[in-house]
């Protein structure tokens, strides 16, 4: 799996998420700078992972959905390459218009930073391969603007096309306000675009792949990512 | 210049004003000390000058009161690479790596504007590391608030708060740790005590030590404002009735450039193109570049006309004065400029060349074409007054015997109330607002004995704590100074880490005031002491004074308690090894490791539960401490144990709690026979450790040939603390009081 990780200014999870990758692909992630124009040949996936570009100014999102390097990224999803866009990077595909909908202040208005339960509500997609559908797992969340709001229309439409891949649950997989920490309508942790090919979530799958630091419920993630470029080839 | 006009009158300028007494008084230089300044130059300074001497001369950057102590505490050890001095001390940790790390205080900034203060603060601290050539990897925060009744209290700890996570999180380094403590002396000055820890090459630390004549000085990062203007100026008096007014002096940050400033500094640091590097904290350009030029013995000439800057016409003392945040000095090697201006240039990032280093051991600043300072350099800094201030010891109290307090509630009842207390309830509401799993290292989050962060990719890690308590070392500076640093090593130890070293952030009122004076003195004492006796070197601090508020219709100022937080770094070889305090498993048995006399003189106890703030703190036997940790430390090594806690404030029974509620595991305990129940339980005797083992005997045996005193309370089990004839006390209901108090309170519920 040939990975590309974009690094806009202001971007700072971005070792965490090359660490994951490594670790699970077995392959470094290529760096490629928000002011280059394109991704490295032969690309797989593109990951767009979490940080404050341009320090969250304007809008989360905003000024690096308009970087030069986010038309290469939108010709690359339009040709149906895979985009795994995390926390910041949710917020930049929404400013991009690659996923709908947008991410408002967390409901009680702070910053929170701890380990969320999220359901796979499905398996069989690329992203979500590693889990069973039904599956509870244990990954933290570090925003302050995580809160995903759209028009009913969207949501029904999102919901009704089944591109909710993960909700805030609670530790037995029920959906309830008290565990929907951030306050996302119909709990949205984490959504498709319509073809399948761009995921956006908000939480951090890349901080829970070593035993040794507590909890290995990411891995899945990545593991079906590597799966699903295994079985293509 | 006119014929027959002294020299001097080449530096009046004709758009500043004149220097009169009011205007010295202004940048608070005592008539002895603009003597002395006076006599220095030989003239009357310039107001640009003036504005140098002062921001260079002012307590914070100066350590005027403080200086001939500080040279008293111990600051060497084989580990040590550099101590005291720096932007920050280093630390070797072998394998070639070198940990770099301080703690500094935004006291005044904080409390005139929480957000930006506490902001700035971590932003400062994180520039103090990364300017070495590390990069940060942890931060923790030491933060004393007023008493939560008081009205303004709940601003300031969401303003603070809100400020330390902007800034960390959007920086992108994880808060693991700190404290966060309320007491009623602090209603007029909060303290925001800030550490940054960082990585390094060990051959590849960066000073601010400048060399060669004819090189570069090149000004890096933001542009230069007109905020901060006399920020450590004010961080040198103590407030008035107008403490609302100095707004304009606390600056603003922007994470997001000293994200890019790290970034390029590193970048820059790799390609071998910098001799020296000096952040602009207090007093911005002019502590810089002084420093820069004193410490190599070279003079400094500064052109301002090159400055990039945020609005035009700023005047030179504007400038030499503005405390405008993430900006570096740096003195390049000539032929690498144009390497370094491009990376700064692929950053988003200012880079100009505003000067030189000269073999004049001079400090020009020309402005407009004018000369507008021509200073000694090395006296600019050397030659600030040292005070040995009058001091007068502190009262001592006397202990208090546990048998003599009537104990007003049951066992239960009194747990309860104090796992629920603002000092010892949960900080999650706090810390849960910080990024603390940010860069994928944090083996143990907030919450425990100490955070410990995995160092790069293992097995090695750093444990990292803060520690004092300002009520023992108000009642007795020295044996409270000495405590400070022994729970910090303490609480290092529990995690199974090994202590390195430590950066003290000195926190006390007017030193000008004997009885203050008395305070610091014999809390640097007791931290001497203690350091020494424990091999735990001091490799940097920062010390605020003044923390003080004069309320209308009062002569004298009512100062903090004296608060010296420690700030300790200790080193385990493989971070799969570190310890936690959660109770493991059912059936294991609980032993505490020291002796218990049941020391209540200034505890918890008898402040919240019998309302009085009285008596001796506890005494620390530093040869206990040092015998009873390294105990503890071998037997986390050795498999030994399943769970540590350090006792600490509340003592012994909030520290099971505490144990029981992480795990949600309970406790059956035996009731002592031997003491009075509350001060067993609830004394805050030293050198403790709680643990639980799975072979009570071996841990026994050992105990017998190590001499250290180890009694078996009970063991773990069930899901409710039990104590002999005490009400039991549901894990899960103690758990609700621990959790509940600081949302609540945060929430708007009364204190």
């Amino acid at each position: 799996m040939k990975s590309a990780l974009l690094v806009f200014p202001g971007i700072n999870r971005e070792r965490d998420m090359a660490r994951a990758l490594k670790l699970m692909s077995g392959r470094e992630p290529t760096m490629v700078w928000h002011a280059d124009r394109e991704l490295p040949a032969g690309t797989d996936l593109v990951v767009i992972p979490g940080g404050f570009s341009y320090g969250d100014y304007l809008r989360c999102g905003a000024i690096a959905a308009r970087a030069p390097i986010m038309a290469a990224v939108r010709a690359f999803a339009q040709k149906g390459g895979l985009v795994l866009a995390i926390c910041n990077g949710f917020q930049i595909v929404c400013e991009a218009g690659l996923l709908p909908g947008v991410l408002m202040r967390n409901s009680q208005l702070r910053f929170i930073c701890r380990d969320v339960y999220l359901r796979v509500e499905r398996s069989d997609t690329p992203f979500t391969r590693g889990y069973n559908a039904g599956q509870v797992i244990r990954v933290p969340v570090a925003h302050g603007e995580g809160n995903y709001i759209a028009d009913g229309e969207t949501i029904a439409r999102l919901e009704g096309e089944g591109r909710v891949l993960f909700r805030y649950a609670s530790p037995d997989g029920m959906i309830d306000p008290n565990w929907n920490h951030n306050g996302a309508m119909n709990a949205i942790a984490g959504i498709l675009n319509e073809r399948g090919n761009v995921l956006g979530m908000m939480p951090h799958p890349e901080n829970h792949v070593e035993a040794s630091m507590g909890c290995t419920d990411g891995r899945g993630l990545f593991a079906g990512l590597v799966d699903h470029f295994k079985l293509a080839a | 210049m006119g014929e027959g006009r002294e020299p001097s009158a080449f530096y009046v300028i004709p758009s500043e004003p004149a220097i009169t007494p009011e205007l010295i008084a202004q940048h608070g230089l005592k008539p002895d000390e603009y003597a002395r300044l006076v006599k220095l130059i030989g003239r009357t300074p310039s107001f640009t000058e003036l504005g140098i001497f002062s921001a260079m001369w002012n307590e914070h950057c100066s350590y005027k009161s403080s200086k001939i102590h500080l040279r008293t505490l111990p600051t060497k050890a084989p580990w040590v690479i550099q101590g005291p001095g720096e932007n920050a001390g280093v630390i070797d940790i072998g394998d070639g790596l070198a940990v770099v790390f301080k703690m500094e205080s935004h006291n005044h900034p904080s409390y005139i504007e929480p957000y930006q203060g506490a902001a700035t603060g971590v932003g400062g601290i994180l520039r103090d590391v990364f300017t070495m050539g590390a990069r940060p990897i942890a931060c923790l925060n030491a933060l004393s608030f007023g008493d939560p009744k008081n009205p303004k209290t709940r601003a300031l700890v969401a303003g603070v708060v809100a400020g330390i996570g902007g800034y960390g999180n959007s920086f992108g380094v994880p808060t693991v740790g700190g404290e966060v403590r309320f007491d009623r002396r602090y209603n007029g000055n909060i303290l925001v005590n800030a550490m940054a820890v960082g990585i390094a090459e060990k051959d590849k630390i960066f000073y601010a030590k400048a060399t060669g004549v004819g090189m570069p000085i090149v000004y890096l990062g933001s542009k230069t404002g007109r905020d901060g203007i006399h920020g450590a100026t004010m961080a040198s008096a103590e407030f008035g009735a107008d403490a609302e007014e100095k707004r304009p002096t606390v600056q603003v940050g922007d994470p997001f450039s000293e994200k890019l400033l790290l970034e390029a500094c590193l970048e820059i640091m790799a390609k071998s193109c910098v001799i020296a590097i000096q952040d602009m904290g207090a007093a911005g350009l002019t502590c810089s570049a002084v420093e820069m030029g004193a410490k190599g013995d070279l003079g400094v000439t500064l052109d301002l006309d090159k400055v990039p800057c945020r609005e035009t016409g700023m005047s030179a003392y504007e400038m030499m004065l503005s405390e405008s945040q993430e900006r570096m000095l740096m003195v390049l090697k000539p032929d690498k400029e144009k390497e370094a201006e491009a990376i700064f240039r692929k950053w988003g990032l200012d880079f100009a060349i505003v000067g030189e280093t000269t073999p004049t051991k001079r400090f020009i600043v020309r402005h407009g074409g004018a000369v507008m300072a021509d200073l000694p350099i090395k006296e600019l800094g050397d030659e600030a007054p040292v005070y040995d201030r009058h001091f007068v010891e502190s009262r001592r109290r006397p202990a208090i015997d546990a048998a003599s307090v009537k104990p007003p509630t049951p066992i239960a009842d009194t747990l309860e109330k104090l796992i629920g207390s603002p000092d010892l309830c949960s900080k999650r509401w706090v810390w849960e607002q910080y990024d603390h799993v940010i860069l994928g290292n944090t083996v143990q989050r907030p919450g425990g004995d100490a955070a410990v962060v995995r160092v790069n990719d293992g097995p090695k890690a750093l444990a990292l704590t803060s520690d004092v308590t300002p009520r023992y070392c108000e009642a007795d500076p020295f044996e409270g100074g000495k405590q400070a640093v022994a729970e910090a090593w303490r609480n290092l130890t529990a995690v199974g880490a090994r202590p390195l070293a430590l950066t003290d952030n000195l926190n006390f009122g007017n030193p000008e005031r004997p009885e203050i004076m008395g305070q610091l003195v014999g809390c640097i004492r007791g931290i001497g002491e203690a350091s020494r006796a424990l091999d735990f070197p001091i490799v940097s601090g920062n010390v605020s004074l003044y923390n003080e508020t004069k309320f209308p219709g009062e002569n004298l100022g009512r100062a903090i308690l004296p608060t010296p937080t420690i700030g300790g770094v200790g080193l385990l070889d493989d971070f799969t090894k570190s310890m936690t305090l959660a109770f493991k498993a059912e059936g294991e048995a609980i032993l505490l490791v020291g002796d218990t006399r049941g020391w209540l003189g200034q505890s918890l106890y008898l402040r919240n539960i019998c309302g009085r703030e009285e008596g001796a703190p506890p005494p620390v036997d530093l040869a206990a401490e040092r015998r009873h940790g390294d105990f503890v430390r071998n037997l986390i090594r050795d498999g030994l144990v399943t769970a540590v806690h350090d006792i600490a404030d509340g003592g012994l029974l909030v520290a099971l709690a505490e144990m029981a509620i992480v795990s949600s595991i309970g406790a059956v305990l035996e009731a002592p026979s031997d003491h009075p129940a509350h001060g067993f339980w609830f004394g805050e005797d030293q050198a403790r450790y709680l643990i639980t083992a799975k072979d009570a005997d071996i841990v026994a045996q050992r105990a017998r040939k190590a001499g250290v005193p180890l009694r078996r309370l009970g063991a773990t089990g069930g899901r409710v603390l039990a104590l002999g004839d005490e009400r039991p006390m549901p894990v899960d209901d103690l758990k609700r009081r621990f959790e509940a108090w600081l949302p609540a309170y945060m929430a708007g519920s009364p204190a």
